[in-house]
């Protein structure tokens, strides 16, 4: 009976724990004032019934207990507050150096690529115990990456990406929704995360038919539509040169500073007018329409590679131009 | 409601004059009470049906009672007639209209005229709405998110949208109806601290009705031009943004969602007192806890948008003035509660649909705490824990001080008392029908079930099982009511003026009232719910 009956769900991830603690404090707190209502109502339902307490005692009020039940729930929220507050921060920040994996929602299915350029559909791999990034973007609709067991839930959305992040405890299979309603079939975007053990996810990996890394699929792209003739690895170029760029602060013709993290390269490709470069003219055409969102997230992970390659080489005293980066 | 026909010698305002024409061109606030209390029963048995027919499908996993298409479609008309079309108008348009007017000692609301047109716009937006859905319907859910409502559904999105807008106009109109009148028109001696609660709560839900629909009703018509003209304010691909339809959404929808609870307070206020024969305790701790509510609900929006991809930092804000937005809610809980201590209480069915009232707002409540904890909220947004807590609030708070509402004043509306003993069957099937509906819901929503689902896990379905059956035990509670209350129109014991020995203007004229309300203007020298000084036995008490 209770094997068909669960009532709670699996704990899988890193952050499952922190979670399920604050939501049982959550239950106890609500219990606790539920039942106080619901005790105090009765008895007093009872005791003051009008048979045996005809007449009432008039009470206008009372500002120590107004200001009693005004501020301690007020204090008890503040406890909620924080403690979900931090586990709100942690899923929002990714720690350094967690596997990348590139998610694509449209209706009604999930792409995923991972770094070495293999891909899945509906179903995600991941090893036990590795921090894993996601990076996802929609083609269409809002959809919503949401793995229970993970606790984790980041909305997909079409026009830029968003990410989340875990890190799986356990090996198993576990439930893929899309949370966001996203039309008819809403109910059947569903697929499954598999977490393996190292060794046989290094199996699955290698066992996949994959056309080189995601980082040197996107340097073709590069090539092919022409980037490269005026974003030049030099100072002569009509485009900045993207060496080192990602994840630094790049500064604006109108004098505003941003980063350039993975939707400042997602919009300069798809809206190039949006954010010029201090120093450089508005001539790049848009690739609105001509880019498919895997092939963003594989110039994407090329600009980001460019970067890490730089650091490479800077770490070995070696300033030559990063050309095949990643590649295996 | 042909139920004019009377042995009563007295003109009221049912038997003043007959004839359709004279119905559908009243401008007396009572009748125009009745107008949208027929209109939205209508809506609701509708909307009504709808959640029968999505309960069904959820009994087994496989969707297959109805497709994907029909369920979607289900779930968004039953969606936007319960919110836009039952529970918005039902306590301000039909009780509120009947009783502001008479608490308040005015022979009508402010301007007559307008209340006429605002249930004229009413049915105009319904009837939009509702060709939408005969001839098509809409598959978006009630929230129209965009892009899918811009691009990429197939269905009447327009058509909706329209009668949304439409209706919108009618809120308006009844909420600045309401805001004069309490202003303008009180009697001699009604200060706002002699103000009945329920005229504080609706005045509050008045200042959102003004403040927040044209909001609404431009966002809407926003989607409606995006579709029909690719106009790009929210499509990513024509240089829109998706999540500007959400803050925009939300900055109305949610403030709407105490639009629907504030004057179900007030009802509430007046029944727990006068079934207690007390004076409410923190009177002014009530009163402003509307108006708090009402300010307070305006800076909550985003909480509905913490795994949307908005910034951590916003996020955090959010978060922060939701719990806020609590606390008023719950020092009114504390104080419907204290009033009870040492009153007189007797158990009449208004008070015992208060009672759970009080409890199932409670639990409503505390899971709304639980959504605003940013932690939580991501595994439980966009789940059946959201889908049961708003149920929570709006069923079992809403419509439950709808039902103690109209048993309340059902006497005073229409001078006939409803069975008792039937009534109280009915108060306790709704509370275990209920409960049996939508708690499972609760705990599906933490194991990961998402709304919105036409088809789900297998091992969800017990609990989809009970869901169900809770539905069937729910709707007999609601089925009695419709049955007894037209019975009782020709069958029911003559109410007499104050059949509760209740304080209040309204008890102090005939039931049902003349058309004119007071024969004479009231002048008011004692506090609201001065059960000290009224006489304990029924008496009555007249001009």
């Amino acid at each position: 009976m209770w094997k068909n009956l669960p009532l709670f769900p699996e704990r899988a991830s890193a952050l499952a724990w922190q979670v399920d603690g604050l939501y049982f404090l959550l239950i106890a707190v609500s219990a606790f004032f539920t039942l106080l209502i619901f005790a105090l109502i009765f008895v007093f339902a009872v005791k003051y019934r009008r048979s045996v307490h005809p007449h009432a005692v008039q009470i206008e009020g009372s500002l120590p207990l107004e200001l009693a039940w005004t501020l301690i729930p007020l204090g008890i929220c503040m406890i909620f507050f924080a403690w979900g507050s931090l586990i709100y921060f942690q899923e929002a920040r990714p720690p350094k150096g967690a596997m990348e994996v590139y998610a694509v929602a449209k209706q009604w299915m999930w792409k995923f690529e991972y770094e070495n350029g293999q891909r899945d559909i509906n179903q995600l791999h991941v090893p036990v115990g590795r921090d894993v990034k996601l990076i996802m973007s929609s083609q269409d609709a809002i959809h919503s990456f949401f793995v229970p067991a993970f606790r984790i839930k980041m909305d997909v959305l079409p026009g830029r990406f968003t990410t989340t992040w875990f890190r799986p405890t356990k090996v198993g299979t576990y439930h893929l929704f899309c949370s966001q309603y996203c039309g008819t079939d809403h109910s059947g975007m569903i697929g499954q995360v598999i977490v393996m053990e190292p060794a046989a996810y290094q199996a699955w990996m290698s066992g996949g038919a994959s056309s080189g890394t995601l980082a040197s699929n996107g340097q073709q792209l590069f090539q092919q539509l022409g980037c490269a003739t005026c974003h030049r690895f030099d100072t002569q170029g009509r485009g900045p040169n993207l060496t080192g760029v990602f994840g630094k602060p790049v500064l604006l013709e109108d004098g505003r500073t941003v980063i350039a993290d993975e939707n400042y390269i997602r919009e300069s490709i798809l809206i190039p007018g949006a954010k010029i470069v201090s120093g450089f003219k508005p001539i790049m055409p848009t690739f609105q329409g001509q880019v498919s969102e895997e092939n963003l997230m594989a110039l994407v992970a090329y600009v980001k590679s460019l970067a890490q390659a730089q650091q490479k080489g800077a770490a070995s005293d070696n300033s030559s131009v990063p050309d095949t980066p990643n590649s295996q | 409601m042909a139920t004019a026909v009377q042995t009563v010698e007295r003109e009221n305002y049912l038997n003043s004059n007959y004839g359709i024409k004279s119905w559908l061109l009243t401008t007396d606030h009572k009748r125009i009470a009745i107008l949208y209390l027929i209109s939205i029963t209508a809506m609701f048995w509708l909307g009504g049906f709808f959640a029968m027919m999505i309960r069904l499908e959820l009994l087994t996993p496989a969707g297959d009672l109805i497709s994907s298409d029909t369920y979607n479609k289900l779930f968004t008309m039953h969606g936007i007639i319960m919110v836009f079309f039952f529970l918005i108008p039902s306590v301000p348009a039909v009780l509120g209209n009947f009783l502001v007017p008479l608490m308040v000692g005015a022979k009508d609301l402010a301007f007559p005229r307008v209340n006429l047109l605002s249930w004229y716009l009413y049915m105009a937006g319904a009837i939009t709405a509702l060709v939408a859905m005969v001839t098509g319907g809409v598959d978006t859910g009630w929230t129209f998110y965009t892009p899918f409502s811009t691009t990429y559904s197939n269905t009447h999105v327009i058509g909706a949208a329209i009668g949304i807008f439409i209706a919108g106009f009618s809120s308006i109109l009844t909420g600045l109806n309401f805001i004069v009148t309490i202003h303008r028109m009180r009697a001699p001696g009604m200060t706002w601290r002699r103000l009945p609660l329920f005229c504080w709560a609706n005045y509050a839900a008045a200042i959102i009705m003004v403040l927040g629909t044209p909001v609404i009703a431009i966002t809407l018509l926003l989607v409606a031009l995006e579709r029909a003209f690719h106009i790009g304010v929210f499509n990513p691909q024509l240089g829109g943004d998706p999540l500007l339809f959400q803050h925009l959404f939300w900055f109305y929808s949610h403030p709407a969602v105490y639009i629907m609870i504030l004057p179900g307070m007030g009802v509430i206020s007046e029944i727990v007192t006068c079934f207690s024969r007390k004076r409410v305790f923190g009177y002014e701790f009530i009163a402003l806890a509307s108006i708090a509510i009402a300010v307070l609900g305006f800076l909550v929006w985003a909480h509905h948008m913490f795994v949307a991809g908005i910034s951590v930092y916003a996020a955090l804000v959010f978060s922060l003035l939701s719990y806020l937005v609590a606390i008023p809610s719950a020092v009114k809980v504390f104080n419907w509660t204290a009033t009870m201590y040492k009153g007189s209480i007797r158990y009449n069915t208004p008070m015992l649909y208060a009672f759970g009232f009080i409890g199932l707002f409670t639990v409503g409540g505390l899971t709304g705490i639980f959504l605003a904890t940013l932690g939580i909220d991501v595994q439980v947004h966009d789940t059946y824990f959201v889908v049961a807590h708003f149920h929570y609030v709006m069923v079992g708070g809403m419509v439950m001080a709808y039902m103690a509402g109209l048993h309340f004043w059902w006497p005073k509306i229409t001078g006939r008392m409803y069975p008792e003993a039937w009534a109280k069957l009915s108060a306790l099937l709704v509370f275990v029908g209920f409960n049996t509906t939508f708690f499972p819901q609760f705990i599906l929503g933490y194991m990961g079930l998402p709304r919105r689902y036409h088809a789900y896990p297998p091992e969800f379905q017990v609990l989809n099982v009970l869901s169900t059956a809770g539905a069937s035990i729910l709707a007999v509670g609601y089925v009695l009511p419709m049955i007894y209350f037209v019975w009782s129109l020709r069958y029911g014991k003559e109410a007499g003026p104050n059949p509760w020995n209740a304080v209040g203007l309204e008890w102090m004229v005939p039931s049902p009232p003349p058309t004119h309300n007071f024969d004479e203007t009231p002048v008011v020298t004692w506090e609201a719910y001065d059960y000290e000084h009224q006489p304990q036995e029924e008496v009555t008490v007249g001009h």
